[in-house]
């Protein structure tokens, strides 16, 4: 490229006349942690919001109580503005794999086509359904309504399920056969059902309730808060937070099984996680710290706390970072970080639950009102800051998958540097979408938050009985 | 033959994300050009009860196309995405705008909302089209090289086979949109909508067919391999194509709708289906055929198998969804369904 001609012409063509640099790297990398990042959330919303609002619906025609029916509505509203959102987020991800990461998919499209593949067919039900579910509330029958929802919550789930195998892939790539750079022998059912993909879509799925059953309860937290102490915004509070609690203790379980998991088979991303730079026994358990040269330091240590977490026994040899040169390693902070902060909420919503089910066994025992016993208030400000904190507890944890892995897109077998698009001028595609995202992350939030509001619906046009839906 | 069924499996559904997916990009056109917010009330309102309860669903074709072609044919996907990838950005931000604002409309009830948001979705219901079509007409003309980024960044979309993809695209997106909305204002019993859209499918029709004349002249200088094989195998498709769009607009003039519809699509699918003749079996013109894209027939057979298992969900469902917005309000007695006194 001429020096000169590129001096002179408009600034998008000298950005794209240049060669691909380090900061495209970057560029593509920020924007594809940061597109997941954010469609994460909704993801999460769309995958646990159509089970809570099946829940209320279900609830609100075996009790006929209008409070319940009003509440399945509303929910199913945020659900057609989350869904839409959610779904035109999940397109540009399949798109960014290939405008992003061409050296992957050229490479290795074929080997985990087939996750995506069912993915689409699922997310396809899901598409069906939840058009069906949201503009034919009055032209079903309130049961034959209520069983056009169930393919919805199914087939999310089964999304997740597919989608969280390609990722578990990444982390343990089998299926295939690499004969001189060139893929052979592709067994994409081995691809798709590798070791990673039992515990890591259990923890997503499950992850996915938690999340909207947390932020949902945290919105009707604060409108009891606020005062607005009737029957539609208890039943709003009560029954996603019951289902966050009930779900919570076996997430503290299956995130057990993903660490005793990464202590197997991915044994550089568990150390990364510990700060466990040596292998060896009597290997501590460290909260905190900063990684230095040689070991985590300012941390709290608690002395062979991982050996025993890892095998039950204070010997157990536990792998450290020193398996792979300096050059491999993942970013041990960060990585560690994200972990300790993962682990914590998930003990604070733990708690959260206990302290749920504990109120709720003596409101049965002695009477009165769950909200009226003493420290209700201090659990519904608990359970309002739990929404956000289980987003947290999210972004999180895929931190810890995502950066875990580096320096590898395809653990041990392809380097995120070797995936990259070559091509000039990414940067401009990162801004273009942070952009994009920032005015429908505003256009989102402002939306569903009138969709919140205390008595004004808005009827659309195929929602006009809406109106008489009083607030009760 | 296992690669065959896959690409052909594959341009099935290009086909009908152009026929539903491209209708709904059609019906953001024609919400663009309704006038002012008084003016355009019920063209809107025809427009999103239209399309409301199955855009989402339609756009699943396009996530079908990208996952197929990515996984039975991997090095096509990463040479056009690496390549193309300008014009990809642009479509997928257009298709984020698209469906977040239509949503985010339908939320809304203040005017200056509706009009925010239906602007977003009007507008990019115009562009990403575009986009998407110039990304077609980067790969009919032989500008998308096998490897990773090895094409033009700029000149492989901003090119006169892909303005001309581009323009072609909108068109028939409008087209399509007009023809599909007649029958729908007939069923809401709004003849005086029927007539405003049966006008603008035949403008909409007429101005397709004059594009995609003056379109020979432009392949025929600028793609010489597509104008070959546009002129003599794919010949009965393009013929096919015309003899369709022809019938679909005498059709509408003689307010036949429904019918009209079937004519439309069939015009689209055929010039889809010509544009495949045409280039086969290339599928990056001059560096990669199918045989030699194709991903081994382990994948092959698997995905197939998959997505015949998931059709025989899907069709059924598919079935359910349109049949139940398709029927007219007046069968059912909304009056009583779903409403409990408090």
């Amino acid at each position: 490229m001429n020096a000169i001609a590129v001096g002179s012409a408009p600034w998008p063509v000298v950005l794209l006349a240049r060669a691909a640099t380090e900061g495209d790297l970057s560029a593509a990398r920020a924007q594809m942690g940061f597109s997941l990042a954010w469609h994460i959330v909704v993801a999460c919303l769309g995958v646990g919001l159509p089970a809570l609002t099946l829940l209320a619906e279900w609830l609100g025609i075996r009790r006929n109580d209008a409070a319940l029916k009003l509440l399945a509505r509303r929910w199913a509203r945020a659900m057609g503005v989350l869904f839409a959102v959610g779904a035109v987020s999940g397109t540009i991800l399949s798109f960014e794999m290939g405008l992003l990461w061409p050296g992957l998919m050229g490479r290795f499209g074929q080997v985990i086509g087939l996750p995506f593949a069912l993915e689409g067919i699922a997310f396809f039900i899901e598409a069906i359904f939840l058009g069906i579910y949201l503009y034919a509330w009055d032209r079903l029958p309130p049961r034959r309504h209520l069983l056009t929802g169930i393919p919805i919550v199914i087939a999310g789930t089964a999304s997740a399920f597919f989608v969280v195998c390609a990722n578990a892939w990444m982390n343990q790539p089998r299926g295939f056969t690499l004969r001189d750079g060139k893929v052979v022998h592709v067994d994409p059912w081995a691809a798709m059902l590798n070791p990673a993909s039992p515990p890591q879509t259990v923890h997503m799925i499950l992850a996915a309730f938690m999340v909207a059953s947390f932020l949902t309860a945290a919105v009707y937290a604060v409108a009891l808060l606020r005062g607005r102490r009737d029957a539609y915004h208890k039943a709003g509070f009560a029954i996603p937070f019951t289902v966050g609690a009930v779900v919570a203790p076996f997430q503290i379980v299956v995130g057990d099984w993903v660490a005793r998991f990464l202590a197997d088979y991915q044994p550089v991303k568990l150390a990364a996680i510990e700060g466990v730079y040596r292998t060896g026994s009597h290997i501590p358990l460290t909260i905190g710290g900063v990684a230095g040269q040689d070991g985590l330091k300012y941390g709290l240590e608690i002395p062979d706390g991982l050996s025993l977490l890892i095998g039950y026994r204070t010997d157990t040899v536990v792998k450290g970072l020193d398996q792979v040169p300096r050059s491999q390693w993942p970013p041990v902070t960060g990585v560690h970080w994200a972990f300790d902060l993962m682990v914590a909420v998930g003990f604070f919503l733990l708690a959260l639950g206990l302290w749920l089910f504990l109120a709720w066994w003596r409101t049965r025992r002695s009477g009165g009102e769950l909200l009226d016993r003493r420290g209700s208030r201090l659990l519904l400000v608990l359970v309002a800051l739990a929404g956000p904190a289980s987003v947290v507890a999210l972004e999180s944890g895929w931190s810890v998958t995502e950066l875990g892995r580096q320096p590898w897109i395809v653990w041990g077998v392809m380097s995120v540097r070797d995936a990259v698009n070559p091509a000039p001028g990414l940067m401009v595609g990162l801004w273009l979408v942070l952009v994009v995202y920032a005015a429908m992350t505003a256009a989102t939030v402002y939306v569903l938050r009138r969709l919140a509001r205390g008595t004004a619906i808005p009827a659309a046009p195929q929602e006009a009985d809406v109106r008489e839906y009083p607030v009760v | 033959m296992l690669a065959d069924t896959a690409l052909a499996v594959m341009w099935i559904g290009l086909t009908c994300y152009a026929l539903f997916g491209g209708a709904d990009f059609g019906a953001g056109v024609w919400d663009l050009l309704a006038g002012g917010a008084r003016r355009g009330a019920s063209q809107r309102r025809l427009i999103e009860h239209s399309i409301g309860p199955i855009w989402e669903a339609n756009h699943v074709w396009l996530i079908f196309v990208v996952v197929l072609l990515w996984s039975g044919f991997s090095p096509v996907f990463a040479a056009v995405m690496s390549t193309l990838y300008l014009p990809l950005t642009l479509s997928a931000l257009g298709i984020i705008a698209r469906g977040a604002a239509f949503a985010f409309r339908k939320a809304s009830t203040e005017l200056w909302q509706r009009r925010l948001f239906g602007a977003c979705f009007a507008v990019s219901s115009l562009v990403t089209p575009f986009f998407l079509g110039a990304v077609a007409g980067g790969v009919a003309s032989g500008r998308v090289p096998a490897g990773l980024a090895r094409g033009d960044v700029i000149t492989s979309w901003l090119n006169p086979t892909s303005v001309l993809g581009g323009v072609l695209a909108v068109l028939a997106c409008a087209h399509l949109a007009a023809v599909y909305l007649c029958a729908d204002a007939d069923r809401e019993g709004d003849p005086e909508l029927a007539r405003v859209f049966a006008r603008r499918a035949v403008a909409s029709g007429l101005a397709s067919g004059a594009v995609a004349l003056a379109g020979i002249a432009v392949l025929h200088v600028d793609a010489p391999q597509l104008f070959h094989g546009l002129t003599h195998r794919a010949l009965p498709l393009v013929l096919l194509s015309t003899v369709s769009g022809v019938v679909g607009l005498g059709l509408l003039i003689r307010r036949r709708h429904v019918a009209a519809r079937g004519a439309a699509a069939l015009a689209v699918a055929a010039i889809l289906w010509a544009w495949g003749a045409a280039q086969y079996p290339a599928m990056l013109i001059g560096s990669l055929t199918v045989d030699r894209a194709a991903s081994q027939p382990a994948v092959l057979s698997a995905c197939l198998i998959v997505l015949a298992c998931g059709a025989v969900l899907l069709i059924p469902s598919l079935w359910l969804l349109y049949g139940t917005f398709q029927r007219a309000h007046t069968a059912e007695a909304p009056s009583t369904h779903g409403r409990t006194a408090p």
